[in-house]
């Protein structure tokens, strides 16, 4: 007989993570009948709810706010212990005291996008009108949506200007569309390993993600909150194939190579022999403790829609023309997922704009996930980045 | 103590400065103040920091990740990039000046970029190692191999310098891509300008690298 281990269920009940849902243990700002939110698919999403989180002090002339955006699976709560899993906040490395972008010089803000699961509105959140979770009735939601969100947030806060829009990945994105959008309102952008638009290999890969939560049947057609279960099996494949996009081949050599885990000999079966096996039902188990299936299907799907050039005729570079934002431009030599080529398609577009920006290919072998990773290099580059757009601004930094 | 350090300090003399290199505030001193410059080829970003300095809006491209990497951690707004290949993305007329500085000779198209510097900016300002330097001539005449001075110690099998040339060549390149001069300096080894008006075939044999203000509809 062969011995089979599936992926263990989560630790934290279904009850904690759908509390964060629609009372997150961090602000909320609630938008009523009187402000909708414009979504792309012709919906006017109301009410709604954004929440976020906040470190430093505005400064008196409002123009010292960073708006940090988040990635794929990433929340508000950037630089402080998540409520759910207990673990540091997701960008500590670039966030936080003495770090690059430091609480004791900037506003930093950080918001949980529309159709995530940790506080803002999205699939997991009541339907008011039906006194149910929304499922799949929510709308779909773009990349734009995410930023109109934000954007109004930002108003309510009374911020006109930010001084930076910051991002990885989706989040990178995000930072792409605020300069697209509102390019009076974001001094300085640093789009961090990502793209103005995905990839068909990248449509790919969440397609497949998707797949495997659609396949679970306690999916039961995205209705699983009605049945008091979650697709915890589909949406850990998702992540496990999802993960191994953010690696490479280098750093995951690197790190297990043909190890096995807790054993000498293979078993004969299909128990997790191997290091790596193990790592990735490990990172399936524990993601699916803190998100919520439906919402991982609406953000992959925001990233698909995501294509710059599309909103404005085609041509990338009329999307940034006379935009006076300084631009910092990161990617990383491993990553395939996002790779150089789709920053340097940027650049050029930037360039042709004659838009004020630097490029920079930071070597590692990490692959995507290096953005969130400890690399020296890319904070040397960040922090001066900021610091040189804070003088043009005119902010007073701690370094003089 | 050099010939040039006796001789009186003409009109045209760079301020005198440790931080920055001769050649740099010469070709920083041809720049007007609150134009907007792009550094092809930039390096570690020293006269582009320079520029700043002097309220200049400045931009680099450079083909090294590390020099790259360097510029960015300063603060400057520079991206990777080929002056061969990268160019072409650059529209008309985006800068008041477009600078190549010790670059020329490395480029796969020489004559292609100039064209190019002169499309995206209304001036461009070009300097490079001049092959007609007397010391160069003495060491393939005499030495009867390549030659190799304290600015360009590579071999040949293993220089980046594809496409040397002297002021003459280049003085002739202006002319048959209608490229007008509007400013020409020869230095010497330390980067100082000559200071004597001669004719060009004493700055050929003098000059070791030539500084050129170069602006579009010149020539024959």
């Amino acid at each position: 007989m062969v011995a089979v281990k599936s992926i263990p269920s989560p630790a934290i009940s279904a009850d904690e993570r759908s509390h964060e849902v629609d009372h997150p243990s961090s602000p909320v700002a609630h938008f009523g009948a009187d402000q909708p939110l414009r979504l792309d698919c012709g919906i006017d999403l109301t009410p709604f709810q954004i929440a976020y989180q906040t470190y430093g002090e505005l400064n008196a002339a409002r123009s010292n706010a960073v708006l940090i955006c988040h990635a794929l699976t990433g929340d508000q709560h950037v630089a402080n212990v998540h409520p759910v899993t207990g673990k540091p906040g997701w960008w500590e490395t670039l966030v936080g005291p003495g770090r690059p972008i430091d609480p004791s010089q900037y506003f930093i803000i950080c918001t949980n996008v529309i159709g995530g699961c940790m506080g803002s509105t999205g699939p997991a959140s009541i339907n008011p009108a039906t006194g149910k979770v929304w499922g799949l009735d929510f709308p779909v939601i773009t990349i734009p949506d995410m930023v109109r969100a934000q954007a109004m947030l930002i108003d309510r806060l009374g911020i006109d200007t930010l001084f930076a829009v910051v991002g990885g990945s989706m989040g990178g994105m995000q930072v792409l569309q605020w300069t697209a959008a509102y390019p009076g309102r974001v001094y300085s952008a640093l789009a961090i390993a990502c793209s103005t638009r995905h990839s068909a290999q990248n449509i790919a890969f969440h397609e497949l993600g998707r797949q495997a939560v659609m396949a679970d049947p306690d999916w039961h057609s995205g209705g699983y909150a009605d049945h008091g279960i979650h697709p915890h099996r589909g949406l850990a494949v998702a992540r496990m194939a999802a993960h191994i996009t953010y690696l490479s081949d280098a750093a995951l050599h690197r790190k297990f190579g043909r190890r096995m885990q807790d054993r000498e000999l293979p078993t004969f079966s299909f128990d997790a022999d191997f290091q790596v096996e193990s790592y990735l039902r490990y990172q399936g188990s524990s993601f699916v403790e803190r998100f919520d299936a439906n919402s991982y299907l609406y953000l992959t799907r925001a990233m698909d829609y995501f294509d710059i050039a599309a909103d404005h005729g085609g041509v990338l570079a009329k999307a940034f023309a006379g935009i006076q934002t300084r631009f910092c431009v990161v990617s990383f030599t491993s990553d395939w997922l996002f790779p150089t080529s789709e920053s340097r398609a940027l650049v050029h577009a930037l360039n042709a704009s004659s838009a004020r920006v630097s490029f920079a290919e930071i070597e590692t072998d990490r692959g995507h996930d290096a953005f969130l990773l400890d690399v020296p290099e890319f904070f040397d580059i960040s922090r001066a980045f900021l610091q040189s757009a804070g003088k043009a601004r005119g902010l007073t930094t701690r370094d003089g | 103590m050099s010939v040039q350090e006796v001789l009186p300090l003409g009109g045209l003399a760079p301020e005198r400065s440790d931080q920055f290199r001769a050649d740099h505030l010469l070709v920083a001193g041809m720049v007007k103040p609150g134009s907007k410059v792009l550094d092809v080829g930039c390096g570690d970003g020293d006269l582009l920091q320079l520029l700043e300095t002097r309220g200049i809006d400045g931009r680099g491209i450079e083909l090294s990740r590390e020099g790259v990497n360097r510029c960015v951690a300063k603060g400057l707004a520079v991206v990777q990039g080929d002056a061969d290949t990268d160019l072409v993305n650059y529209p008309d007329d985006a800068f008041d000046y477009v600078i190549l500085s010790q670059t020329l000779q490395a480029t796969r198209q020489p004559r292609v970029v100039l064209e190019n510097l002169l499309r995206i900016g209304r001036r461009a300002i070009v300097s490079f190692p001049n092959f007609g330097f007397w010391k160069m001539r003495l060491q393939l005449l005499v030495g009867g191999h390549m030659p190799r001075t304290e600015n360009l110690p590579a071999s040949w099998y293993d220089t980046a310098n594809i496409h040397f040339c002297t002021i003459k060549d280049f003085v002739e390149l202006c002319d048959a891509i209608h490229v007008k001069m509007e400013r020409a300096e020869a230095l010497d080894l330390y980067g100082r300008p000559l200071r004597l008006r001669m004719p060009w075939w004493v700055w050929n044999l003098f000059g070791e690298q030539g500084v050129f203000l170069l602006t579009r509809g010149g020539g024959k």
